[in-house]
């Protein structure tokens, strides 16, 4: 990495000290990262990036500019200091923008140096493995292994310089038959920790019983979300809902103060809980705060970035986004309570006739304000019949308000699962239980 | 740099690659946004680099680096060889690239005013006076205006021979508004939805957008949708506007004839598809008025190149021929699996970290011989829907449900009221097969999307689509 070789810090005095602007900010981004692909049960895809990625801020008379850049060089930098101060000037000033951070600290995180700097026969090894099973039981694997580092720097002007590694390691894998389906993943901080031939066995028993899926009639059913569907629908309400940006544009479904689903229902915000994958600064060099945003099913905070907050009369929540951002803040190290089931099967009781949903995929918003979504169900779609998952379902689609259908939340794991984003920054980390809500409609049915 | 180019292909050779390439790559980048009648984001990126790939014991590495020296190069080059010999440790068979692709030559895109001479106090003026327009409602809440310029640049070379240098600027504009109750958000878009409009080209394409003199027009739309009745549901005639039918044939056309998609690379993440090469030509995928070609020698196109990252040269290739599957898009590798010979060249890389996918280039359905008024006049109960605002489709591509900005009734070969939250949704075939009407060529129009993702990790592809209103027959509206 880059840092081996140039200490951050002197990297960003050497911007700040450059820059003439009243207030200057240096944000740093650098990557190591690796990712081994595999489908039809062999590694096709297998890729290794290095990047680091600068990022200048300058604010001169309430008016704000920014550059970027992925060259070190010393000509390079200034010239992206130039281009910043350029932008700035050529602007209507902004008299409500938001001063830059003040000086913070953060404790540091230690990262799994196994993990930062797995190597591909590692990776290759964990995979093999998941190939072998999948030719044991006579389907196909599919699926991508990631490993690496992020090292993450925010400094400025008014003294601050805050930096946090991460170090992550993602396991996703689909089994494959001509007739069924069955996902499973794994994410941690360490590689040691993901078990890649328990993911392989999961994925696997999940595709043998899809085999044969007949069609259901789209309706109002009662459903079981894995804790993989769960965290996607939690991924698209911070989207459209969490910041105090949405709320002051009217686009939320967020009421502040006021009960908005299910009792049942609790999510909070928490960058420094190392039980998710841990990011406890944002970029704008604001330490993260727990936020607690729904607690009981009430609208009970926010989160915000310097600008939205000071509009609000808060002080920002550290969960701000890099410059410029104009779609507000994101609250990204999501967790959701869990509730007293001991298990998935203990979530079917007394369920008549309903659906057990594994996964969605290409979720999407149809209406932000009332927190209706629409998506398919995919690999791992069963009926419930009398308490029990009876036998394999096409997929089919919902078009559903989130915080309807968790009002009618009647039964949670104690469990929680850490899921984590696509990408390979690693953004998103959310911990979630299993649920079972009463009432979820789903309104067509593929073939 | 074509000496640290070449210099890396020496080194790939002789520590053991059996096929290498580099690819490098420069990415200027600017954008200005303004909200809510203050400039919201003024940014101007670059980026360089160069990946390099591989091919050992049969079996693919790529590796990169933001560091432009030979000593660098040389190490990404050691990096690379090492994954791909990690790679054939769980490998079948060996990758076969078919024949060998050795082209060289110079590719320019089109440019009319380099757009990044354009000063940015006009570009600041041109955003500010449209956003103003914009919030001339009073029941808009927040509105949103900007514009961005790109300029890439690319050297290609590998083993086989091939040196090919590339460049194109990329720019567009766009706006949007939206109007708010307590209960309501109804948001309008000029001229497309997905924040912009992009094309090949320089300050040309925002001028022709005339973005000032239809602000005022959004805004008078976002704020009558805040009353207009919910639309209906029911099985009726459903006409699409270009831009909507482009995000149709986008998402059930484009991403299910992706050939690597389809041999299931891309299983794990974005899916695989209903477009077996058992139906190739045998499968009616829609009407004798459907005609999809890919594309990438349209002039203007976000899809548009002279060659592709694995150095094929631009083709125009049919996918569908007057409704029956004729066509993928390929890579070499996957063409050759299937037996095809050469690719049509397909392969795209959204930067020089990334390994080039099949990605769409430019995808347009050929126009008809109708037109929107026509189509209107002949329809009994029928609803328009215009502008989309919400999509999905499932991973084989076959459910599929969109959401539009506005639509109208149409009661006996006329438009009527308008209607807020339209949807409609189908299944692929069926949906293409129900089409029977087509407009010409004169309402037949290139749009850019900017916001295509596929692959691990995730790629942002910028593709075109060509298209024109269009019919169907018997379709699930008013679901949402």
């Amino acid at each position: 990495m880059i840092s081996e070789r140039r200490d951050l810090r002197d990297l960003t005095d050497e911007i700040l000290s450059a820059s003439d602007a009243e207030q200057t900010e240096v944000i740093v981004t650098e990557s190591d990262t690796a990712l081994t692909r595999f489908a039809n049960s062999e590694i096709h895809q297998n890729v290794a990036e290095r990047n680091i990625d600068v990022r200048i801020r300058v604010i001169n008379q309430q008016r704000t500019g920014v550059a970027s850049t992925n060259q070190m060089g010393a000509d390079a930098l200034r010239e992206a200091l130039a281009r910043a101060l350029e932008s700035a000037r050529t602007q209507p000033a902004r008299p409500d923008l938001p001063p830059l951070a003040p000086p913070a600290k953060l404790d540091p995180i230690v990262v799994d140096d196994a993990t930062a700097h797995a190597t591909p026969e590692e990776r290759a090894q964990r995979v093999g493995a998941i190939c072998a099973q999948a030719d044991a039981a006579g389907v196909r694997a599919f699926g991508a292994l990631s490993t690496g580092s992020v090292n993450y720097a925010v400094a400025n002007s008014n003294g601050l310089f805050i930096s946090s590694p991460r170090a992550v390691a993602h396991l996703r894998t689909v089994a494959m038959a001509d007739d069924g389906s069955g996902y499973a993943d794994r994410t941690s901080s360490h590689l040691a920790d993901i078990d890649a031939e328990a993911a392989g066995a999961e994925a696997i028993d999940k595709c043998m019983r899809t085999r044969g899926a007949e069609p259901i009639e789209p309706g109002v059913y009662p459903v079981i979300l894995e804790e993989y569907a769960v965290a996607e629908l939690i991924e698209y309400l911070s989207f459209i809902g969490f910041s105090g940006l949405a709320v002051e544009e009217g686009r939320s479904f967020m009421r502040p103060g006021e009960k908005i689903t299910g009792e049942a229902i609790s999510i909070w915000d928490d960058g420094a809980d190392l039980t998710g994958l841990p990011m406890p600064l944002d970029w704008e060099g604001v330490p993260r705060r727990r936020v607690e945003i729904i607690a009981g099913g009430a609208a009970t905070g926010l989160v915000h970035d310097m600008a939205s907050a000071a509009r609000a009369g808060v002080e920002s929540t550290g969960h701000g986004l890099p410059a410029p951002n104009p779609t507000g803040a994101l609250a990204v190290n999501l967790f959701m309570a869990g509730g007293s089931a001991k298990s998935k099967d203990e979530l079917c009781e007394g369920i008549e006739r309903g659906v057990w949903v594994s996964r969605f995929w290409y979720v999407n918003i149809v209406h932000p304000k009332q927190s209706q979504l629409t998506g398919m169900t995919r690999d791992g779609t069963f009926l419930i019949e009398n308490g029990k998952v009876t036998r394999a379902i096409k997929n089919m689609r919902f078009t559903q308000s989130v915080m309807e259908a968790f009002g009618t939340a009647s039964a949670l794991t104690s469990e929680t699962k850490l899921q984590a984003g696509d990408d390979y920054d690693f953004t998103a980390g959310i911990r979630v239980p299993a649920v079972r809500l009463d009432r979820f409609n789903f309104t067509s049915v593929t073939r | 740099m074509k000496e640290l180019a070449r210099d890396a292909l020496d080194t790939a050779q002789v520590g053991g690659a059996q096929y290498a390439d580099v690819r490098l790559q420069q990415t200027r980048h600017q954008e200005v946004s303004v909200k809510d009648g203050r400039v919201d984001g003024l940014s101007q990126d670059f980026s360089e680099g160069v990946g390099v790939r591989v091919l050992v014991d049969g079996a693919w590495g790529f590796a990169c680096t933001s560091t432009m020296s030979k000593a660098e190069i040389d190490q990404a080059v050691e990096v690379a060889l090492g994954i791909a010999r990690a790679s054939a440790r769980v490998h079948k068979r060996p990758v076969d690239l078919g024949p060998p692709v050795a082209h060289k030559g110079e590719y320019v895109g089109p440019v009319g005013t380099d757009p990044f001479s354009v000063s940015l106090e006009a570009k600041v003026d041109l955003l500010v006076e449209a956003e103003r327009l914009l919030r001339s409602q009073p029941s808009i809440r927040f509105a949103e205006a900007s514009t961005e310029c790109t300029h890439w640049r690319k050297l290609f070379v590998s083993t086989e021979g091939a040196e090919l240098e590339q460049e194109a600027y990329e720019t567009g504009a766009g706006m949007e508004c939206s109007a708010v109750n307590d209960e309501e958000l109804q948001k309008r878009s000029y001229p497309n939805s997905f924040g912009r409009q992009v094309a090949q080209g320089g300050w040309e394409v925002v001028e022709t957008m005339e973005l000032t003199s239809n602000a005022q027009r959004i805004a008078e739309e976002a704020a009558q949708l805040l009353g207009a009745e919910h639309c209906p549901a029911g099985r009726k005639t459903l006409i699409l506007d270009a831009s909507q039918l482009a995000l149709q044939v986008h998402e059930s056309c484009g991403h299910p004839t992706e050939l690597d998609r389809v041999y299931g690379t891309e299983a794990a993440y974005a899916g695989t598809s209903f477009m077996t090469p058992d139906l190739l030509g045998t499968l009616r995928y829609g009407s004798d008025k459907v005609t999809i070609v890919a594309d990438a020698t349209v002039p203007g196109g976000l899809g548009s190149f002279g060659w592709d990252d694995e150095g094929v040269e631009a083709q125009n290739v049919k996918l569908i021929d007057e409704g029956l599957f004729v066509g993928y898009l390929t890579s070499r590798e996957t063409a050759a699996q299937l037996g095809n010979g050469r690719s049509m060249g397909a392969m795209r890389a959204d930067g020089w970290q990334r390994i080039p996918l099949i990605r769409m280039t430019n995808i347009n359905i050929l126009p008809g011989a109708s037109s929107l008024e026509e189509m209107i006049a002949g329809t009994r109960d029928g609803i328009l829907m215009h502008t989309n605002k919400s999509w999905s489709i499932d991973d084989r591509r076959l459910n599929f449900q969109f959401g539009t900005e506005m639509a109208w009734e149409i009661k006996d070969g006329k438009r009527g009221k308008l209607y807020r939250n339209a949807s409609y949704g189908g299944i692929t075939p069926d949906f293409w097969n129900s089409c029977d009407a087509v407009a010409g060529p004169s309402e037949w129009r290139m749009f850019g999307l900017i916001n295509c993702g596929k692959g691990q990790p995730g790629q942002v592809m910028r593709v075109g689509h060509g298209a024109a209103p269009a019919r169907f027959q018997n379709v699930n509206v008013g679901i949402a």
